[in-house]
């Protein structure tokens, strides 16, 4: 019985892994990921940067943060209307894997996506503005996490059962803009007024960035533990209010097809 | 000879909107059974629920025994679905179309590799199997959905109007392929609104209108349900000056024109044969055909949608 659950569950996480490979294969080129998962936080930070005097230990960790923010949740978003939309949600909901075996394949599509991408602006860093690491693993680990995290909180961005990507990417830059001014971002979380202080912590960025500016040898402003056990609650929040909220609007948007 | 397909009591809101009211029946294994209905009847939505596509929202549906609600990721892979839309995905290759499907139901590598050589050959897709679908023609498109709901080997195979919107040499194609997976075993669960179709195609057929079976029987038993006059199909070898002439022929209760044909219906169409004859010799004209013709599937269609629509339209 026990074995049958675990093969059971294999068999699925097989599946999410083929609805990623597919995904990667159709979505990380589409001109909406390009321009919002890339292009945007690209010049959303070369407009806070140049021209002013900003410190390397701010710069570089921001750079990454807000890379890796956009790009891991810009995907996922994407998906699900985008497959509403050509009708091939069908073909995949016909196939003996679950709902939230789908939505896993294209979180981790996302979540690929964001490592990869992080890797540019890392680079930058490094080769570029002479940004040292410090704690490699911390780094590694802040990176996955936060990924995963991201591209669960993209996945909640797409629940409502529409076929207009377009829809779904205003709605995600409404939720995802406010977010990087108050997650240390711009000012690090030393600098930010009381205010910004009290609310900096509903942001799971706030952590990935705090976790960055450690990793490359400066003091985090949180424990590292605390960081990583609020990217994990975070993580595990949006993961399940995902499955909740597509499980809820999926029939309508099947109906829909 | 065990069910395929088991539905009892099905039920289906969409809202206050009943769109199933207490649907039941049965296909028999290795059967063609067609379900045919008009516009919003409730096909697509009878299909969406069998395939465990949609949840209904009462009744049961049983898949080779498994539920479908209960047990629906067992109940999936033995079936296979070929939707009305043409809905691969555009982007990808035939191939990685093919291999998407597979991977899904598990197949092992090397099983896919040869399953996926074997139907691009069989539905002569193989030489552009490494080409986007993007730039497919609709016949194409079709016979991809087809061979991508065939990978897996199903048991059973749900088509939703394969051959709607067509040509000629692709329907015929996916008329032919259609019958080689029946006569192998396959289970077919057609729903279209090509009767005729269906009539050459189904071993049974059920007919819903409104949410409602009407009736389930085989073609020819569903043909003898209804009293319709039958008729004389007749072709000259010019045409009449005047059609209405042939209605003063004894027996003959009605004349229509069918393109270069002539309808006389009858209740008795042995007894209009020599007056036809002596009419056509009177006009010098020469008989390129003549065919008695009985009610067809299509009348049957006619009369069982009216009658439901009737009643609906009393009970408000």
């Amino acid at each position: 019985m026990k074995s049958n659950k675990i093969n059971l569950l294999l068999e699925q996480f097989k599946g999410s892994l083929v609805i990623a490979k597919k995904d990667m294969k159709i979505y990380y080129l589409k001109p909406p990921v390009l321009i919002f998962g890339v292009l945007f936080p690209m010049f959303l930070f070369l407009a806070f940067a140049v021209g002013r005097e900003v410190p390397l230990e701010t710069l570089v960790p921001g750079l990454v943060g807000i890379t890796l923010f956009f790009t891991a949740s810009t995907v996922v978003p994407l998906i699900m209307p985008w497959e509403t939309r050509l009708r091939t949600l069908e073909l995949l909901v016909s196939a003996p894997i679950g709902v939230q075996t789908i939505l896993l394949g294209d979180i981790l599509a996302s979540f690929f996506f964001g490592i990869i991408i992080s890797l540019i602006p890392l680079t930058v860093g490094f080769v570029f503005l002479g940004a040292t690491i410090v704690n490699p693993l911390v780094l590694l680990l802040n990176i996955i996490i936060s990924s995963f995290c991201f591209s669960s909180l993209g996945n909640i961005m797409s629940f409502p059962p529409t076929g207009e990507p377009s829809q779904i990417m205003m709605l995600s830059n409404l939720i995802r803009l406010p977010l990087i001014f108050i997650s240390g971002i711009f000012v690090p979380l030393p600098q930010m007024p009381y205010w910004g202080k009290l609310i900096a912590p509903l942001s799971p960025l706030t952590y990935t960035t705090d976790l960055t500016r450690y990793s490359l040898g400066d003091i985090s402003f949180y424990s590292v533990c605390i960081n990583f056990l609020m990217l994990l609650l975070f993580t595990v929040l949006f993961l399940l209010a995902g499955f909740k909220l597509h499980s809820k609007t999926m029939p309508k948007r099947i109906q829909n097809l | 000879m065990g069910m395929a397909i088991e539905v009892k009591d099905l039920v289906k809101y969409y809202g206050k909107f009943l769109a199933l009211e207490n649907v039941s029946f049965n296909v028999k294994k290795g059967e063609i059974f067609g379900f045919l209905g008009p516009n919003g009847a409730g096909k697509t939505t009878t299909q969406k629920i069998l395939t465990g596509i949609l949840k209904p929202s009462g009744g049961k549906v049983s898949i080779l025994g498994y539920d479908i609600e209960k047990d629906p990721l067992l109940a999936k892979k033995f079936t296979g679905i070929v939707p009305d839309e043409t809905n691969a995905y555009i982007e990808l290759s035939a191939w990685d179309n093919l291999t998407l499907m597979g991977n899904l139901y598990g197949m092992p590598g090397k099983r896919l590799e040869e399953r996926a050589d074997e139907l691009l050959k069989m539905f002569d897709l193989y030489q552009r199997r490494k080409d986007r679908v993007k730039g497919f023609s609709r016949g194409m498109k079709r016979r991809l959905l087809l061979a991508m709901g065939l990978i897996h080997e199903p048991d059973i195979l749900f088509l939703d109007e394969p051959v709607s919107g067509l040509d000629v040499q692709s329907a015929r194609l996916m008329r032919k392929v259609i019958m080689d997976l029946n006569q192998k075993g396959i289970t077919i669960f057609l729903t279209t609104h090509n009767i005729e179709e269906a009539n050459q195609m189904c071993h049974r057929v059920a007919i819903i209108c409104k949410g409602k079976i009407a009736a389930i029987d085989r073609p020819e038993s569903l043909k003898k349900t209804i009293k319709v006059t039958q008729s004389l199909e007749v072709a000259f070898d010019k045409p009449l000056e005047n059609v209405e002439e042939l209605k003063e022929i004894p027996g003959v209760e009605e004349v229509k024109t069918h393109g270069d044909k002539i309808r006389l219906f009858t209740s008795d169409p042995g007894h209009i044969i020599k007056p036809l004859v002596i009419y056509s010799q009177d006009k010098n004209l020469e008989f390129i055909s003549l065919n008695t013709l009985g009610p067809s599937l299509e009348e049957v269609f006619v009369n069982l949608t009216e009658e439901r629509r009737q009643d609906i339209n009393e009970k408000q």
